[in-house]
């Protein structure tokens, strides 16, 4: 990310385009009528105020079109609405961790991700790491290490522990235990959870 | 119950700040790790939602050789790791990955996170509360409650939230300024003055005005951004809001202080840069005395209550322990 798609005056370029456009912009009321019509179409839609919306995106490798409510966010949007339970709803503000999901290879809390700003995006859950009948490397350590007891925020943790060997973040104990705080475990099998991540660390890396 | 709203992704800049100037209440969303979180509180109930990540040009970071200039759509996860952050303005990379957890700075902005709300109790937990922030003119039940976590600094007879960023003090520490795109064009706007005092208006938090888009943000190259450190204490060690923390940089001129940096966080009912810290400490040796007098300098006159008394001998410890870390570094 580098400086690729950074413009050394972005912002004031775009701006100054419009400018042009507008004929000034100092106390540019009514920009709006001068944006090519498929900008002030856009604009129109949301002054007119459709609460709803069409929405395409692929969830573990398989697309999907959905009308949804704007206010429905990426957590419900799996669970109510695509029957994919395996994402908890935990605390549903984004302290706790368990709606853990990735969204183009990143981790992510899906209760505080609205839906509708997915559109267009890969979204792997919980369901979407194993091949077939065999686990992913993390949850067969998961399984190895005893690394859970109810097993609630396991879904969110084996998530955001896959993303964190990703990162380079799981490169010893005390790096795995900061990158990994974003996920409470009630139950407190931290020890396990920390010991199942350094195992599969390399074993990811193998594969 | 979250209100309808509609939602709109422009890819211009222009129409982004166009439609939200024209909108009745509209708010900008790009993470949403804030705002999508106090509307499922109903505590901001927009009534339509600019998406502005598709707006293309404002997610690098670049170097140049009198600033770092940082585009405010990158995420606080790209910033915190990107090499010319982390090696040569270690405090401000370290303010973003003390913050939060790894999945909220996946999403959230670098330019979103300056706007974050507090996270006084009162302010986001609702009915019966008084809130002058949530609900202007109804009163503030922090004043008669448990203000621990709240303001030391800034606030008013009206509202003691404080503010609970990290990032905006490490750029504060070092001068930084934000670009604001609006209505009337673009113009600059230093950190210290892109936040308000509570005073009697506590729902004001900022100078912005209604379209107000803050699309980059300015950091000026000084030698004290690399001898610099962000140091933060939680209830715990990590995934928490600072109890109090420190943002220092400092220029050693051999074991004398030359250009010096101080700034607080977790405080203020804004971001606080402690000048008079910072005064007392130029020119002088480096010791651990004169560090905790800096401590002391930056905390004198602070006014405490039985719950939030302990904040006042932590934070001078961290500005004494903050400008270690930094002096190592120099």
């Amino acid at each position: 990310m580098s400086g690729q798609d950074f413009g050394p005056s972005a912002a004031a370029a775009d701006l100054e385009r419009r400018d042009v456009l507008a004929g000034g912009l100092v106390g540019g009321i009514g920009i709006l009528a001068t944006l090519p019509a498929g900008e002030a179409e856009a604009a129109a839609v949301a002054v007119r105020g459709e609460t709803s919306s069409r929405l395409s995106v692929t969830i573990n490798q398989a697309p999907h079109d959905v009308d949804i409510d704007n206010r429905v966010s990426l957590l419900d949007l799996l669970r109510e609405r695509l029957g994919l339970f395996g994402t908890k709803k935990g605390c549903d503000h984004g302290q706790c961790g368990a709606c853990t999901v990735h969204i183009d290879g990143r981790r992510v809390a899906s209760c505080l991700t609205p839906a509708v700003q997915t559109s267009g995006r890969s979204i792997t859950t919980i369901e979407g790491i194993a091949q077939g009948d065999k686990l992913h490397p993390m949850q067969a350590a998961f399984i190895e290490h005893d690394a859970l007891q109810c097993g609630y925020c396991t879904p969110g943790q084996i998530m955001a522990a896959i993303a964190c060997v990703g990162e380079g973040h799981a490169t010893s104990p005390d790096h795995i235990r900061e990158y990994m705080s974003g996920n409470i475990c009630r139950c407190g099998a931290y020890a396990n959870i920390v010991a199942a991540i350094l195992s599969a660390a390399p074993k990811m890396e193998r594969e | 119950m979250m209100q309808p709203f509609s939602y709109f992704r422009p890819t211009s800049l222009a129409e982004a700040v166009n439609s939200a100037a024209r909108v009745q209440n509209a708010r900008f969303i790009g993470g949403g790790t804030t705002l999508f979180d106090l509307m499922k509180l109903d505590i901001e109930v927009p009534t339509t939602l600019i998406d502005v990540t598709a707006i293309p040009g404002l997610t690098g970071i670049e170097a140049e050789t009198h600033q770092l200039i940082i585009g405010a759509l990158a995420r606080m996860s790209d910033v915190a790791a990107h090499p010319i952050v982390r090696d040569q303005y270690p405090a401000l990379s370290e303010s973003l990955w003390k913050a939060a957890s790894q999945q909220l700075r996946n999403m959230a902005t670098v330019g979103g996170n300056l706007l974050q709300r507090t996270r006084c109790p009162y302010f986001r937990g609702g009915e019966p509360y008084r809130c002058n922030k949530r609900a202007p003119g109804s009163g503030c039940s922090a004043k008669d409650g448990i203000d621990r976590g709240l303001a030391l600094f800034g606030g008013s007879d009206a509202c003691i939230a404080n503010y609970p960023g990290d990032w905006a003090i490490a750029l504060l520490a070092f001068d930084a300024e934000v670009e604001v795109v609006g209505l009337g064009g673009v113009r600059r706007i230093r950190v210290e003055d892109l936040h308000r005092e509570p005073g009697t208006t506590p729902h004001i938090e900022t100078v912005l005005r209604p379209g107000d888009f803050i699309s980059r943000i300015l950091v000026p190259t000084t030698k004290s951004a690399r001898a610099s450190t962000y140091h933060k204490i939680r209830d715990r060690e990590s995934y928490a809001f600072a109890l109090t923390s420190a943002a220092v940089g400092v220029e050693m001129d051999g074991k004398r202080f030359g250009d010096i940096r101080i700034a607080l966080g977790g405080v203020g009912a804004k971001p606080i840069r402690a000048r008079a810290a910072e005064a007392l400490l130029k020119g002088q040796p480096y010791s651990r005395e004169i560090a905790l007098q800096a401590g002391e300098a930056a905390f004198s006159g602070v006014r405490t209550s039985p719950h939030n008394a302990f904040r006042v001998p932590l934070g001078i410890q961290t500005v004494a322990d903050a400008i270690d870390i930094a002096v190592k570094r120099a």
